[in-house]
């Protein structure tokens, strides 16, 4: 009973950053129906980021509160992936926009190799510690542990869809953005500038992202170059898993995916009798996207979205 | 009264179909004008041409005084010009209200202003009011038709473009909307009316011009048209 605890909530903690990254894939395939497969390594880039500013701050002396560094570190890495975000839709993906969808697709994957890349070149091939400038503290909880850190990362990322609900429901720009993921071409006649609001859904869509990729390199207490292509999948199966497209299945989807894997983590070996390890957890993920696939092609809460692909 | 709208020998083409071969007309502030013609003329793709969506390959439009290719396709609506698409467009996911919102998306005045015109659009449509927080996709093709006018006109256009308003409507229905597409042509908007119903939609304007085979055949006075020979046989069916 309490590994069953414990193993929820960790999934929740993995579900959370898994959700996050999930609506930038399903954000953006909703209105353009695009798979940016180099949403991955926006996560990546904003974790690395994060990592040098903190070790840049220690360096230069900085004497603040670890939660002010870490929002210091953020409020540069977040915004320069919203950037590189809106660059990348901007250069790469805007003039394929009427090509034929495997032209984008490949773009998508290229990109992702060069930033991939790019980050190997900037901050090696190894791993990063992310630099310990919270105190991480074990909470027991009804015989399971969780972290302060896992906690606020829970917190983070009810708030941070709890917002992004709003933005989408009830905001002027919200709405513009249902609107064009309905009829871009009627959107347009309403004085929608398309081009405006596909750039704004790359842009909430990358920095969501790169929270979930520091909530990842703090909870787990490093990030590599590599890190964003395995979360990434990962995250693409969650908004499969709940209907591509669908703004609350990635939620759902991305939570439930993290619950599923950490469920399977922890009773795998019980249930092969010890043949297989906790450490073939990443499979899950990927036996839940073919499941998925096979028998529920729109997903948890999609409709109508297979005739998109 | 000055022209609205002048088109000059426009050319639109997709790909290597040339659509519409150079036709020329033009509409007076505060003209109701029809256009007519069989399925295939060209019709459509005139009105999408007017708001933007296409890109002519020849000839000239211009709108009030300007060329229509100096304003930015998201700006067309601000300057007063508005289409109410064929098969209506509207936003199926979005409920009706939020339709109606999207409608005023261009509007810079006061979210006041734009809620009063919301129930403005209710008083007239009162089954949209009813209707305020469905989805529009669950609606009827003639309540859904209701919205596509009302969130044209939540736009406060200057010239509406009307693409087939009838099309696959019940009678009293299409009565209904004839009849709020007079009232809005009372209230000083220019309409061009694109319409396979060619009675109605003679009946209801001023000036016609009939298209077939992407170039304008018949011009002229609404009423005498009606009675025209060649236009009751190809398009009234007498
Ligand atoms: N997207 C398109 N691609 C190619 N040809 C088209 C397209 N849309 C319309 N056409 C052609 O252009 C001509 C005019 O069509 P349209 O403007 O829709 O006519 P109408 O509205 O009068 O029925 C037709 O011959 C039609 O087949
Ligand atoms: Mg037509």
């Amino acid at each position: 009973m309490e590994i069953f605890l414990q193993q929820i909530l960790n999934g929740l903690v993995l579900g959370s950053v898994y959700a996050l990254v999930a609506l930038g894939y399903t954000m953006v395939y909703g209105i353009i129906g695009l798979i940016n497969f180099a949403h991955g390594e926006v996560v990546m880039v904003g974790a690395m980021i994060t990592i040098s500013m903190l070790t840049m701050f220690s360096a230069m002396g900085i004497q603040l509160p670890g939660v002010v560094v870490l929002l210091m570190a953020m409020m540069i890495s977040v915004p320069a992936c919203m950037i590189l975000a809106y660059f990348m839709e901007k250069v790469a993906y805007r003039p394929l926009r009427k090509a034929q969808k495997l032209a984008p697709l490949i773009t998508a994957i290229g990109i992702s190799i060069i930033l991939q890349n790019l980050a190997m070149m900037i901050w090696g091939r190894g791993f990063k510690s992310f630099p310990s400038v919270i105190d991480v503290e074990p909470i027991d909880f009804m015989g399971a542990t969780v972290t302060n850190l896992q906690i606020a990362i829970m917190i983070v990322a009810v708030l941070m869809m709890l917002g992004l609900w709003f933005l989408v429901e009830r905001t002027k720009l919200g709405k513009a953005m249902r609107a064009t993921a309905v009829n871009q071409e009627v959107a347009g006649l309403m004085g929608i500038s398309i081009n405006h609001i596909i750039s704004m859904t790359f842009v909430i869509g990358a920095g969501l992202g790169a929270i979930a990729g520091v909530m990842r390199a703090a909870n787990y207490g490093q990030a590599d170059a590599y890190m964003g292509a395995i979360l990434g999948l990962k995250a693409f199966s969650a908004a499969v898993l709940g209907g591509i497209g669908n703004i609350f299945g990635a939620m759902a989807g991305g939570i439930l995916l993290g619950v599923i894997e950490s469920l399977a983590a922890g009773y795998i070996g019980d249930l092969t009798g010890g043949f297989l390890g906790s450490h073939y957890q990443d499979i899950f993920a990927f036996i839940v996207l073919i499941l998925v696939l096979v028998f529920r092609p729109s997903g948890l809460l999609g409709e109508r979205v297979a005739e998109r692909a | 009264m000055s022209n609205i709208l002048e088109v000059k020998d426009l050319k639109v083409s997709y790909g290597a179909i040339q659509a519409i071969k150079g036709i020329t007309f033009h509409i007076k502030q505060g003209e109701m004008v029809a256009l007519i013609g069989a399925n295939g003329a060209g019709k459509t793709t005139t009105l999408k041409t007017l708001a933007g969506m296409l890109k002519p390959v020849g000839g000239e439009i211009v709108y009030m005084g300007k060329p229509l290719s100096s304003i930015k396709n998201y700006d067309l609506v601000r300057e007063g010009l508005a289409l109410v698409p064929e098969g209506r467009g509207i936003f199926g996911r979005l409920t009706v209200t939020e339709n109606l919102e999207m409608g005023a998306y261009s509007r810079t005045d006061s979210k006041a202003n734009i809620q009063a015109d919301i129930d403005r659009m209710f008083e007239i449509f009162p089954r949209l009011k009813e209707r305020a927080f469905q989805l529009a996709g669950t609606m009827s093709g003639g309540e859904q038709q209701m919205l596509a006018i009302s969130r044209a006109l939540m736009s406060k256009p200057k010239l509406l473009l009307l693409d087939e308003p009838s099309m696959g409507l019940a009678p009293i229905i299409v009565q209904k909307i004839f009849e709020t597409i007079r009232e809005v042509a009372k209230d000083g908007v220019t309409l061009l009316l694109v319409e396979q119903n060619a009675k109605l939609a003679l009946q209801t304007c001023q000036r016609a011009y009939v298209m077939d085979g992407g170039k304008i055949t018949l011009e002229g006075d609404a009423k005498e048209l009606l009675h025209d020979e060649a236009v009751q046989k190809a398009y009234l069916g007498e």
